[in-house]
């Protein structure tokens, strides 16, 4: 996880067979300038980083799902919970699964979990929306084998 | 019930926009302000309703394209023939 870029999934664990449901761990640094703030002397992962983890492992999921034809852009967040105080250190499992694929946009949900425990879920919408870019979508490509994202089960 | 007054019924809940004022030749967008993100809210709502995948995509191209007009699509006694004609299909 790098926070400071947003990047927040370490890497992806796991995909169901029908590939609309996937899993992924996000390992909170024990050091980062978010924690300089948030809060000095009580270092807390804000509750909205949560959220974007939430909304970068189902993206991850709606990109393959839809085929990499475009950038899914987070439209809408429901339901949000917040429901436990998460550390530095602290390993953080995701799961993320789509509820409804629909034209150009696609709903999805997920929640968090750490030492088993129920941290966070909510229900997300994207739209889909075209690349900046062909090259956008190599750079794309390439981060999905960083954080270990199974981009050929997604071949189309 | 009727495709109508299903649609409008999603319309008001999802929109909080009041039932009675919501009437066959509601403009979704000019008559109603429905900005395109709710718009998704109501297509979803739609799509789970009717069974169906409203062709958002593809209407936006050919309203783009000036091959078809808002009227044809958000005009809610057009959409509601477009929702039937779906449904059709659907089981055709």
């Amino acid at each position: 996880m790098r926070l400071e870029y947003f990047q927040l999934v370490t890497r992806f664990t796991g995909l169901e067979a029908d590939k609309r449901r996937i899993r992924s761990v996000c390992e909170v640094p024990l050091k980062s300038t978010v924690f300089e703030g948030h809060f000095p002397g009580y270092p807390l992962m804000p509750g909205v980083m949560l959220i974007e983890c939430m909304a970068q492992t189902c993206g991850w999921l709606v990109s393959g799902v839809t085929g990499f034809v475009g950038l899914p852009v987070l439209a809408g967040v429901k339901d949000a919970k917040i429901r436990a105080a998460v550390f530095p250190g602290d390993t953080l499992e995701f799961e993320a699964w789509i509820v409804h694929e629909g034209s150009g946009y696609t709903i999805g949900e997920a929640k968090g979990t750490s030492k088993g425990q129920p941290i966070c879920n909510a229900q997300l919408t994207y739209r889909i929306v075209p690349y900046p870019s062909p090259e956008f979508r190599g750079k794309l490509r390439e981060w999905a084998a960083q954080v270990q994202f199974p981009l050929e089960e997604f071949a189309h | 019930m009727s495709t109508f007054d299903k649609v409008a019924d999603i319309i008001s809940e999802t929109c909080d926009i009041p039932r009675d004022t919501i009437t066959q030749d509601s403009h979704a967008i000019n008559d109603l302000e429905i900005d395109s993100l709710d718009f998704l809210d109501i297509a979803f709502a739609i799509d789970k309703a009717f069974g169906i995948k409203l062709p958002l995509e593809q209407w936006t191209q050919e309203v783009n394209d000036g091959k078809a007009t808002t009227d044809q699509y958000f005009v809610l006694k057009n959409l509601s023939a477009r929702i039937d004609e779906l449904v059709a299909a659907k089981g055709a």
